[in-house]
């Protein structure tokens, strides 16, 4: 099964750039990628810009509307991902333990669709 | 002579010892929660018909899965895309066609139980799926038990194997790594269940009061399957020891009876040599924890005498282990009670007042020790007040009427 690991943190808390925490914190996410790597469960994963550069767009009526920002504003925001797969939840979850992130934000752990055909 | 026929009652009787076995096999093979309840279902039809007429099999828990397995095929071959499933229908019809004296059931109650109490399942969902599926309790009957409509149940066990079945949680025992935290989630499941009943003990009220049976066996199914966990022996022993009690809690009028007021002629030394025999030996393999302390205290009360003839130096000192490892408001009250009795009521009090939470303000039984202890230091004035605190914030008649009853007793000592 595969399993998205959704990392959200309150932008601008937790280990910052220039800060002596900032090496090790982003150390533990090269580790933390060459273990999933080395372990078969990688199947892809990335950081976001931060929400300042998001741009929602809406079609209604067969109108685009684009719009500067997130489409809601949340404490938390998205800040990167990992698709892994995994056995099951319990591996998962293991897994999504050791994303440095979850010391001081939270990881949101959603299996994805499997279409029936 | 075909064996006598059966009734309905004596059937469903029947199927629920196997129940919770029967599914989880089923569950485990079938890989599909729902599937493996609709199928068992079925199967529990087809039983009401055939052994109505001819009696009791000679393996009832035999016959039920081969027909379970056998409604499964129908069912999964019904489902339009059955070729995608040849290889699970081809399993499943040798399991199927095995003779019924051939059939070994395995063991799968132990994964079930550590699934029905996942994390990632909701309190209640949890406590439902475990009473559903290893308690064997049907929906109307939890729903009953939990106040609840029935559809709201149906509902809340519908989305419960929902989401087991989409989220990935998995049929298995967690690792070592994991294990004790999970044991602990289904200890916690099984005490709410015998809480629920605990609470309820009026006989308007016996359909929940049958929750504390149902709590102990399943702590007894646990204790077999978890044999090492001296926790899981911990908390049948401490629920038995409650239950023992249970005949001398509540006047007929329904009004509480504290433990210093009950007739200890009413409780029920059968239990009550169980549970200590448990406990004791639990605590010979030196793997204490809370389940085991509260068991050992519950113990000791059960074993005393009278009141007064209590050994309230054990009791405080256990109290002191379970503050080191449980180190909560609550524990320190009842602590501070202890002591109270082990040495004298300032000593109590003393400990009391050093609970200082936010959560003590609103909390009824820290204010009703604390009126209790006041009087014994010789404040009545201030346990008057203090008793003014616990009875506003009773939640229940019969604790209101105990709490009110205590407070005049007071008055004949003020006036």
């Amino acid at each position: 099964m595969q399993f998205m690991c959704l990392i959200y943190s309150t932008e601008g808390t937790g280990p910052q750039p220039g800060t002596p925490e900032f090496g090790p914190f982003m150390k533990g996410y090269q580790d933390f990628t060459q273990k999933v790597k080395d372990e078969g469960k990688l199947v892809a994963g990335d950081a976001l810009q931060a929400v300042s550069t998001a741009t929602t767009v809406t079609v209604r009526d067969g109108k685009t509307e684009t719009m500067d920002g997130p489409f809601a504003e949340t404490k938390e925001q998205l800040g990167g991902y990992y698709l892994l797969d995994c056995a099951d939840l319990d591996e998962a979850l293991k897994y999504a333990a050791l994303i440095p992130t979850a010391d001081y934000g939270r990881i949101e752990v959603r299996p994805i669709v499997v279409w029936d055909n | 002579m075909p064996p006598p026929a059966l009734t309905q009652a004596a059937i469903e009787t029947v199927v629920r010892k196997d129940w919770g076995r029967i599914l989880a096999a089923l569950v485990k093979s079938l890989g599909d929660f729902q599937l493996a309840e609709d199928c068992l279902q079925d199967a529990l039809v087809s039983a009401l018909n055939h052994w109505a007429r001819n009696g009791l099999p000679h393996a009832p828990d035999a016959w039920l899965i081969t027909t379970a397995r056998r409604k499964a095929i129908d069912r999964i071959r019904r489902r339009a895309t059955h070729n995608t499933h040849a290889a699970e229908l081809s399993y499943l019809a040798d399991l199927a066609n095995e003779p019924v004296e051939d059939v070994v059931i395995p063991d799968k109650r132990l994964e079930m139980i550590f699934t029905c109490c996942h994390p990632a399942l909701a309190r209640p969902a949890q406590v439902a799926l475990t009473l559903r599926t290893l308690g064997g309790l049907t929906t109307d009957q939890i729903a009953h038990a939990f106040l609840a409509k029935p559809e709201t149940m149906a509902q809340r066990l519908v989305r419960a194997k929902r989401k087991i079945a989409a989220a990935g949680i998995p049929y298995a025992v967690p690792d070592a790594d994991h294990l004790p935290a999970r044991i602990d989630a289904v200890l916690q499941v099984i005490y709410l269940i015998f809480n629920e009943g605990y609470a309820a003990s009026s006989g308007a009220e016996l359909m929940r009061a049958g929750l504390t049976q149902e709590a102990i066996h399943l702590a007894r199914v646990v204790a077999d399957l978890l044999p090492k966990a001296a926790e899981v022996r911990g908390l049948l022993a401490l629920m038995l020891l409650h239950d023992a009690r249970s005949a001398a809690r509540a006047a007929p009028s329904g009004a509480l009876i504290p433990l210093d007021a009950q007739d200890r002629r009413l409780w029920d030394r059968t239990k009550i040599a169980e549970g200590t025999a448990i406990i004791s030996a639990a605590l010979l393999e030196q793997r204490i924890g809370p389940y085991q302390l509260q068991a050992a205290i519950s113990a000791a009360h059960a074993n005393a005498p009278s009141w007064e003839r209590t050994d309230w130096q054990d009791i405080a000192g256990l109290y002191g282990l379970l503050w080191k490892v449980q180190p909560t408001p609550v524990v320190q009250i009842n602590r501070a009670i202890a002591v109270s009795y082990a040495q004298d009521p300032q000593a109590g009090l003393a400990l009391l007042q050093q609970v200082r939470d936010d959560q003590i303000a609103d909390y009824q039984p820290y204010h009703a020790a604390h009126a209790d202890l006041l009087a014994r230091v010789g404040d009545p004035v201030a346990a008057h007040t203090a008793y003014d605190r616990a009875i506003a914030l009773s939640q229940n008649t019969q604790e209101r009427d105990f709490l009110t009853a205590r407070q005049s007793a007071l008055g004949k000592t003020l006036h």
